[in-house]
Formats: C-alpha cells, structure tokens, sequence
C-alpha cells in the first residue's frame, strides 16, 4: 500500500535577515539557520508517527512544512501519491481538506470572538461540505464525536476548560474529514489528567475514522503512549526511526539512548527529560547557524571516533524498520 | 463510556458544567455597564454627550427662536429670561444658535471620524495583513499624512474644494485617517500571529474571509475606543476653521464662528464670545471623558 505521506529530503532555511543595508551589500554571505536539514521519512495509513526531539531541533517547522503553511526550501512532499509541493493555493484546497492540525495551545488557537459552532463550522461551510441547513447537525455531531454536548456549541472559548478547548480544536480539524492530523504538541500545553482524556480520545478516533497522526512532542511519555513509530529528530535531522516499541527497548543512536538514559524511573514517569536540561548531555547544543562539519552529535556524543568529524551519516537500515543516523553501525 | 454511533470514547470524568446564566449579549453589556459606571468621570461624559445628542437631534423642538432670524430681540442684549444665552449683534437668539450649532459640531464630529475610520482601518487591515511593499507605501503615506498639521491640511482642501459643511467633513475625516490606519495595522500585526489564523489559513479559508471574519473582530475594540476618543478632536477642528473662517459659511450657526464673531464685542457683551465656546469645551471634555471610560472598559491591554 503506498503511504500517505511521503516527505523526501525535506529541507527550510530561515534567512538571518540582517536588514536592507547587509543585503544591498555584495558579496556577503546569507547566513541562515538550518531548521530542518534533509528530513526524508513516510507515515502509513492508520499510523501513528511520533516526531520527538528538544526544542529548536526543528519538529515545528516540520509540522508545518508538511501542512505547507511554510514553504520549504527544499525536497518533496506527496500525499496520497500526489506531489504537495509547488501546488497553487487553489490546487491545495483538497489537501487542505484530507491534512489537519491540532495546536498545542488550546487558548490561542480558538477565535475568542467565535462561537463554538462557527468556530468548528465555518470550514465546513467553506469547502461546502454539507447544505446550511445541514451545518448545526454536522456540528453537533461533530462535538458529541469529541466528548462535548451540543450545549456547547453555543458558547465561547473563554466559557471553556483547556480540555475542552482542546475537545474544540479537534472537532474543527475533523470537521473536513481529514486522513491525516498533524498534532503540534497537542496535549503539551494540558493538565496531566486532562492530557491522558485527550489522548485516548485521539487513539478512539484515530480507529474509529482511520486517522494517521503525525505526532509532534518534546514528551517521550506521551510518544511512547500514542505512537507505532517514532523518528527521533536532533537539530534538523532524522537520527533514529523505529518501531516504538523496539526504540524503546533497544535504541540505537547514541542520542536517543541518552534520551532514554535521562527518563526518571522514579516518581509519576511523565516529567520530560527536556525539563530537566542539566541531566540531558555533557556540552552545548551546536548553533543551527554554524553547524559543525560531520555529524552534528558528535560534538556531545561520548562514542565519537575520527569518521564523525568527517562527513554526516545518513539514515541506514540496520535491522527491518529500525534505521539509524551513525557510524556505529556500518 | 459513552457509545456515538460505533464510536466508544472512553472519557471518564469529562462532566459538562451547566453555566449558571447563559452569557447572552445583554449580560455582556450589563458587565461592561458596571465597570464603565465605576467610573463618574465616564458617566458625566456619557452624559454630557447624550444631551449635546439630544439638542442636535431635537433642535426644531428645543430652540425658542429661529436661529437664522435677525431681530429676534434687541442686539447685543444680556442673557435674560426672554433670551437666556443673550442675543448676538443681529439681534438673533444666541440660545437657539448653539443648539442648532450642536446638530453641525455632531454632524461633522461623527462623520468625519466614521470616514476617517472606515478608510484607516481598511488601509491599516491591508498594510498589516498583506505586509511587505504595500504595508510600506501606505504607511509611509499615513506618516506624511500624520506630520501635516490638520488644520494646515483641511486649509488647503477648503481653499481647493470650497466652503461648506461636507467639504468640511471631508476635510476633517482625511486628516484623521492616519491615526486609525496606526491603531488597526498594529493590532493586525499581533492577531495575525495567532495560532487561529493559521488554523483558518490550514482550513483553506481566504485570505478576505479570513481578514473581515478572523482579524477585524479581534482588533475592533481599540478602534471603537479610538473613535470616540477623536470625535471630540474632529468638533475642535470643525470649530477652529470655522474661528478662521473657513467653515460653513455665514450665516449658518456654527460654534467656531459665532466665538470669532464675538471678537468684536468681547468688550460690550462677553456672552456671545463666551457662552458658545463653554458649549464647545463642554462637549470637548464631556467626549473625552466617554472616550476614556470606553478604552478603560473596552480595550483589553488597559483593564485592570
């Protein structure tokens, strides 16, 4: 079966703008922050694709380079076999509709001006999915699909609980029947009871409508509950992906064993490495603007040898579906 | 556990609190009208401006006398029981010209700001929004436009266009544009950041539904507040060309000019000088206060 999504070589530098006088200038140099830098990887229909990685490592700009709210530098997206990349805003309005996402911040990402109803209404109307008659029921539907009672459709956000905001923020992605929902730390921005509600809502519905998630998180708890693979992602690049179960159990590349090293055993399980910076890894993360030649964990990585300095590793297989980003295995 | 056709979502502990009262539109206002009256200065302000309301809407029924009628009393008469604002050197009732100068001072207040506002903030949605090369030119202009003295500028259009009340208004509106142009585009800046813009512009909505649905409502507030903040400076510059003769010309009773006309007769009989221009401060100072109960409850930044 093809996949449904399919990213190649994916990459986004962000110019440094360094203001109109330092561009009229000739001869100098753009210098620009490597976001994303060369990200290749595929999500399956009904799967689940846990994206994981520390702040700035560029998850983010992934998530929206997919949905392409941000154009990308370079690389190709393909979506259900059909190429995504140098569509017409015109040409996208179907995508538009089978792509959606979930913010992280349910207190942001709902108009507060809006009504519950047209907040989850109005794409539906704009893609004129169903007749006006027909919207309040589509509505309500949607709402009770969520966990929310048609009561709700009447109020505003700042009426609601985060939760329920958050309940809100699916109903609107689902309202234009999408295959895929890319989850931008869904759940990150939720009370830890509220975020185990939330994600077994997203797990109900991911089988009961053959969603595929791409989900993005610092929270490797949170990873390890929804995914069936995970891609570990470090400064723009792709160091692991596997199976989830595998990766947790035996990982590979030295930075995701000292991801998995630093999760606490003791206590709830749920606190994230990444709150936790100083048991992280000896040495600083290198600058996205002036990265180092060769592999850029090197730097950190305690099994560096001579080849790391040398040229950066790419993505191999090392055993069916496990494929990792190091000289350590070749 | 709850069972939607098929679906089982396990959400345990997911109760829906009933609210207490609906929050209709009649409660919003009710809230907004407790804030806005803790405020005395407001509320003298809102006072102040429903009475000047009052007086230009029933001017025919209040005015005793005929505004434009010479000899309606002796001239240069002191304020008396017959004529309690005085008379003017025509003899006209000076009572009857200020309520009839309140319906122009309003007319040319509101309207010219409801033209600068309509202008400035579609100038101010586009050069935020769009962003780039247009943001610049149009603001560009707004700051040019914003340097110009108004009066210097309204000067120039009237000796251009010709006296009158709409080339007044016209006047007046333009050179209040940039302000609102101002306050919408840095508003527009800050919402279209938001998370539910993008979420609108991931949905494949456009960018005009996105503008008027999305980023208008959310920058709305600000610029009602700024609205009534300028009404009152859109009645002093009224007032102030029409001191320089530049208003509706005579014998129209205007605020502006019935002040200059008492020039003549500061001396003899202050009243003609005196008593429109208290007209004129009062409803300056009345507005202001409105305008600032209005930003204190409405604007979002500045609520305590």
């Amino acid at each position: 079966m093809a996949p449904l999504l399919e990213v190649r070589d994916l990459v986004k530098h962000f110019p440094l703008d360094g203001g109109m006088l330092t561009r009229l200038l000739p001869g100098r140099p753009g210098r620009v922050v490597h976001a994303v830098d060369g990200v290749s990887f595929v999500v399956e229909p009904g799967e689940t694709l846990g994206l994981v990685g520390e702040s700035g490592c560029g998850k983010t700009t992934t998530s929206r380079l997919i949905l392409r709210a941000i154009e990308p530098t370079a690389g190709r997206i393909f979506f259900e076999a059909q190429e995504i990349t140098g569509l017409s805003p015109a040409e996208l309005l179907p995508f538009r509709r089978k792509a959606q996402i979930v913010f992280q911040d349910p207190y942001t990402s709902l108009n507060p001006r809006m009504t519950v109803e047209r907040i989850v209404g109005e794409p539906i109307l704009v893609h004129r999915l169903v007749a006006s008659g027909e919207l309040r029921a589509r509505v309500r539907t949607l709402l009770e699909m969520v966990g929310l009672q048609s009561e709700h459709a009447a109020r505003y956000p700042h009426e609601l609980s985060g939760g329920q905001r958050q309940r809100v923020g699916i109903a609107r992605a689902l309202g234009l029947g999408p295959r895929l929902i890319v989850a931008d730390e869904a759940v990150s921005a939720l009370d830890v009871s509220v975020r185990s509600q939330i994600l077994n809502l997203m797990t109900a519905l991911r089988e009961r409508l053959h969603l595929s998630y791409l989900f993005v998180s610092h929270d490797l708890s949170v990873i390890r509950f929804v995914s069936h693979r995970v891609a570990v992602m470090y400064l723009g690049r792709l160091a692991e992906v596997a199976p989830a179960d595998e990766l947790f159990k035996r990982p590979l590349h030295p930075y995701t064993q000292a991801l998995m090293a630093a999760i606490p055993t003791i206590g709830d399980g749920r606190a994230s490495i990444f709150d936790q910076p100083e048991r992280l890894l000896e040495g600083e993360l290198p600058n996205p603007i002036d990265l180092p030649r060769g592999c850029r964990f090197a730097g950190r990585c305690p099994f560096r040898f001579d080849r790391c300095a040398e040229a950066e590793p790419e993505l191999k297989e090392v055993e069916t579906g496990h494929t990792v980003a190091c000289y350590l295995y070749e | 556990m709850r069972t939607l056709d098929g679906l089982t979502v396990e959400s345990p502990g997911v109760t829906v609190p009933t609210p207490a009262a609906e929050p209709g539109a009649a409660a919003g206002i009710g809230r907004w009208w407790r804030r806005f009256a803790r405020s005395k200065g407001a509320v003298f302000g809102l006072a102040v401006f429903l009475a000047i309301v009052v007086m230009a809407v029933f001017a025919g029924v209040l005015a005793p006398y005929d505004p434009l009628t010479q000899g309606v009393g002796a001239p240069l008469e002191k304020p008396s029981l017959a004529h309690w604002a005085g008379t003017d050197s025509f003899g006209r009732d000076m009572l009857s010209r200020i309520i009839y100068g309140a319906r122009i001072a309003l007319i040319v207040g509101i309207v010219a700001v409801l033209l600068a506002l309509v202008a400035g903030v579609t100038l101010g949605l586009v050069a935020g929004y769009y962003g780039g090369v247009l943001d610049a030119v149009i603001m560009r202009v707004m700051d040019a436009l914003f340097a110009f003295p108004i009066i210097i500028l309204a000067i120039a259009m009237m000796a251009i266009m010709g006296f009158g009340v709409t080339n007044v208004i016209i006047a007046v509106g333009v050179g209040f544009i940039a302000p609102f142009a101002r306050v919408t585009r840095g508003d527009v800046l800050a919402v279209k950041e938001e998370p539910y813009i993008e979420a609108a512009r991931l949905a494949g909505i456009g960018n005009l539904p996105i503008i008027f649905r999305h980023v208008l409502p959310n920058v709305l507030a600000p610029i009602i507040v700024q609205g009534a903040l300028r009404v009152s400076g859109a009645i002093i510059t009224e007032a102030g060309l029409s001191f320089l003769g530049l208003g509706p010309p005579p014998p129209t009773p205007v605020w502006g000019s019935m002040i200059a006309e008492g020039r003549n007769f500061i001396v003899m009989a202050p009243h003609i000088s005196t008593i429109p221009g208290v007209a004129l401060m009062l409803t300056v100072v009345g507005l202001n206060l409105f305008g600032d109960g209005l930003r204190d409850t409405l604007d979002p930044r500045l609520r305590r």
